[in-house]
């Protein structure tokens, strides 16, 4: 029975492998991108809260004038270690538009634990409007809406260069070596210190991309860490109730053979 | 319990318990079964794993163009374990048809599609393409690009049937293009469809218990040394295949969840923005290759259909007197010629179909027919079988078990 079992799981692997083109498939039109190391790869990653902190840090400096962030609410910034009341400060530091009031009229408040992130724009042609005809994609689910997402989206920021000579950059787009198509309208949106991080680590370019896509994948993932301490713990006791299910079945067919 | 006053009393009014124990205790099996025969069982678990995952789902999703994607996304961010049941019912889809698929090549391999199990085949391929339609609806209801794009090129190509083609798509649609009609009759039908799966299933084994599974050595058994009673041999080993197979898929669900999965549908549906490359999930791309393996748009659709249909009557394609492939070389070797077969359509689906790849898939979508029509055939007459043993349980009590 062993000499069948093998073949069963290589089909079975064969089957998986043979799936992969279909991601492939997609990549293959932008370049290969470099791959990165990160906190949250493998069954044992997680979230490094002192990166989410910058990450977000620099998405709320920089990224969110144009991008919005609607899946997030002010108060899953606990997820990133803020307490109650840092997160009840900083959602205060925004204006939401709620209403209308009881005088039929809409009005101004203060941000809310509750309240999504606001959105830059009120509307997406007010958005295409400020960027040159292009719509800044919401960014919550960014990092899984790409092939490879998270290497993806460190090579995009950080992969702002030059034009080859014979390049016909159209007007208002930008170079850019992994979008595909490699002309963006996004121009380059990380410089050297461009945000003074609180806890002095130095805002370079690639600190600032690596951090920010940290942030955009916990954006995107939020239950990532419930899902691997889960996932280990059940794959512990399959495997010992599929051993001992085995035992049993071996002693249940002694007589048979 | 049998001899309980109550059981006994419901029992002489409705032999149900009686019926249970002739059909999931007693039943007698063939001795020799291996673990391809785990994959029946299986099936059969991951529909009921998909149908409780799915009600649960429906409890909190919306079927609406506007809320679909928020609803998903709602589910995977503030509903209690909502990421685990949505990312179980969407590997769960895969799993099926690893597990179905798996399924019918055993059943290929072992000619248990042959006489007198003829019905229980064809039923068998009717659970196939239910189960296809299930899994393409469902694969709508998040509304995102893919699902939108999946579901306008699909159900598009009803359109290329003569005279009434375009009336047929509309008709499909609840409407003038894939919009929100078409997103609520899918849900509809995606709710629907898993019991009538179950029905089905009920048929299948019905007909499968009328004469008993097959075996590895595909001869009938000739007494009851061949037979052993399904519980406790069977209920064991399935349950001990039940664990390996949860292995694997609490892999899948944990810690690669959305990798058999495309990153497009992360991108809420938008009907003016194609995606660059427009693939269905995995387990149709081998179809979708032999679709897109020739020009003519009817002709594709008519190869599509065909490729399932041609199931049907394969009882009646192979002649040959012989069921296991153990007895027969040259069709064994031609059957994992058709296994590679499947796979190189499978990546030539998610090609663009174009340049080499279309060369490849018009390939194999012309050895795919070849199989089944000229070769399947020819080796019923000309091939000849090894000798048979004569029972099932001589070679079982004589070489140790493989
Ligand atoms: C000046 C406005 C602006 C700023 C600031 C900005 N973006 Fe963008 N971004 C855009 C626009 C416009 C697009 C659409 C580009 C296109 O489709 O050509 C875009 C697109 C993107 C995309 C999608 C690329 C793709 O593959 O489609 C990502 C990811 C992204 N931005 C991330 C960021 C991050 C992270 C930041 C902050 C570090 C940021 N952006 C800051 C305007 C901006
Ligand atoms: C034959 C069994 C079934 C199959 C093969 C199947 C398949 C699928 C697939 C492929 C998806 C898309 C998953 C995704 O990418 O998000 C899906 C979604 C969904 N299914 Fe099913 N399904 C089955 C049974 C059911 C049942 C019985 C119900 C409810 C009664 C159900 C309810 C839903 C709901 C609400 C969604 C949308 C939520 C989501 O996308 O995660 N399904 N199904």
């Amino acid at each position: 029975m062993k000499k069948l079992i093998v073949p069963a799981f290589a089909a079975a692997l064969t089957l998986g492998l043979s799936l992969a083109p279909s991601q492939q498939a997609v990549a293959a039109e932008g370049v290969a991108v470099p791959q990165q190391k990160w906190s949250f790869d493998g069954p044992f990653g997680h979230y490094d809260k002192m990166e989410l902190q910058r990450g977000f840090q620099v998405f709320r400096e920089v990224c969110a004038s144009c991008h919005g962030l609607k899946y997030i609410a002010f108060r899953d910034l606990a997820g990133l270690g803020y307490s109650p009341e840092e997160i009840k400060q900083m959602a205060e530091d925004y204006t939401i538009t709620d209403g209308p009031g009881d005088d039929g009229e809409m009005f101004d408040r203060p941000g809310k634990a509750s309240d999504r992130y606001p959105d830059p724009f009120p509307n997406d042609k007010a958005a295409a409007a400020s960027n040159g005809g292009a719509i800044p994609p919401d960014l919550s689910l960014m990092a899984k809406a790409r092939p490879d997402g998270a290497n993806y989206l460190y090579a995009l920021m950080t992969g702002y260069e030059d034009p080859p000579a014979d390049f016909d950059l159209l007007e208002g787009l930008h170079y850019n070596a992994y979008f595909p198509g490699h002309q963006i309208a996004m121009p380059s949106p990380l410089f050297e210190d461009g945000v003074t991080y609180g806890d002095e680590t130095p805002a370079t370019v690639d600190q600032m991309a690596h951090d920010v896509t940290a942030f955009l994948m916990w954006a995107a993932e939020p239950k990532m860490e419930e899902r691997k301490e889960t996932g280990i713990k059940v794959l512990i006791f399959l495997v010992i109730f599929t051993v001992l299910l085995y035992a049993a079945k071996r002693r249940v067919w002694r007589d048979i053979h | 319990m049998m001899n309980h006053p109550l059981v006994k009393w419901i029992d002489h009014r409705l032999p149900i318990i009686t019926l249970m124990n002739k059909e999931l205790n007693e039943y007698p099996t063939p001795r020799n079964l291996n673990y391809w025969w785990n994959f029946g069982s299986l099936a059969g678990i991951i529909l009921v794993i998909m149908i409780l995952t799915g009600i649960v789902l429906a409890m909190q999703y919306t079927p609406h163009k506007d809320y679909a994607f928020d609803s998903v996304e709602r589910i995977m961010r503030d509903v209690n374990f909502g990421w685990m049941l949505r990312y179980i019912h969407a590997n769960g889809a895969s799993f099926f048809f690893i597990v179905v698929y798996i399924h019918i090549f055993r059943g290929l391999y072992y000619g248990s599609y042959k006489a007198p199990r003829e019905l229980l085949w064809m039923i068998g391929v009717v659970i196939l393409i239910v189960m296809m339609a299930t899994a393409f609806m469902g694969y709508v209801l998040p509304w995102g690009q893919m699902s939108f794009w999946g579901a306008t090129v699909i159900t598009n190509l009803f359109s290329a049937v003569p005279v009434f083609g375009e009336a047929i798509v509309t008709w499909l649609w609840g409407g003038f293009s894939v919009d929100n009609a078409t997103l609520n009759r899918f849900f509809a039908l995606h709710y629907l469809l898993p019991f009538v799966l179950v029905a089905i299933v009920v048929l299948h084994l019905w007909a499968l218990h009328r004469f008993g599974s097959n075996n590895p050595l595909g001869i009938d058994a000739k007494g009851p040394q061949d037979k052993i009673p399904f519980n406790p041999y069977y209920t064991i080993k399935d349950a001990f295949g039940l664990g390996v197979c949860l292995i694997f898929f609490a892999w899948f669900v944990f810690f690669a969840p959305n990798y058999l999965g495309h990153p497009d549908n992360y991108i809420p549906a938008n009907p003016l923005s194609t995606p660059a490359h427009i693939v269905p999930e995995w387990y149709f791309l081998p179809f979708y290759a032999i679709l897109r393996s020739i020009d003519n748009k009817l002709l594709g659709v008519v190869a599509m259909f065909a490729s399932i249909f041609v199931l049907f009557i394969l009882p009646w394609l192979d002649r040959s007197p012989v069921r296991s492939g153990k007895f027969r070389p040259i069709f064994k070797l031609f059957f994992w010629v058709l296994v590679l077969d499947c796979i190189v359509l499978g990546i030539c689906g998610a090609k663009p179909a174009e340049g080499k790849w279309l060369y490849i898939s018009r390939i194999g979508t012309f050895w795919y027919f070849l199989h089944f029509f000229v070769i399947i055939p020819l080796l019923g007459i000309l091939e000849r079988p090894r000798p048979l043993p004569a029972s099932i349980s001589e070679p079982v009590l004589k070489a140790p078990a493989e």
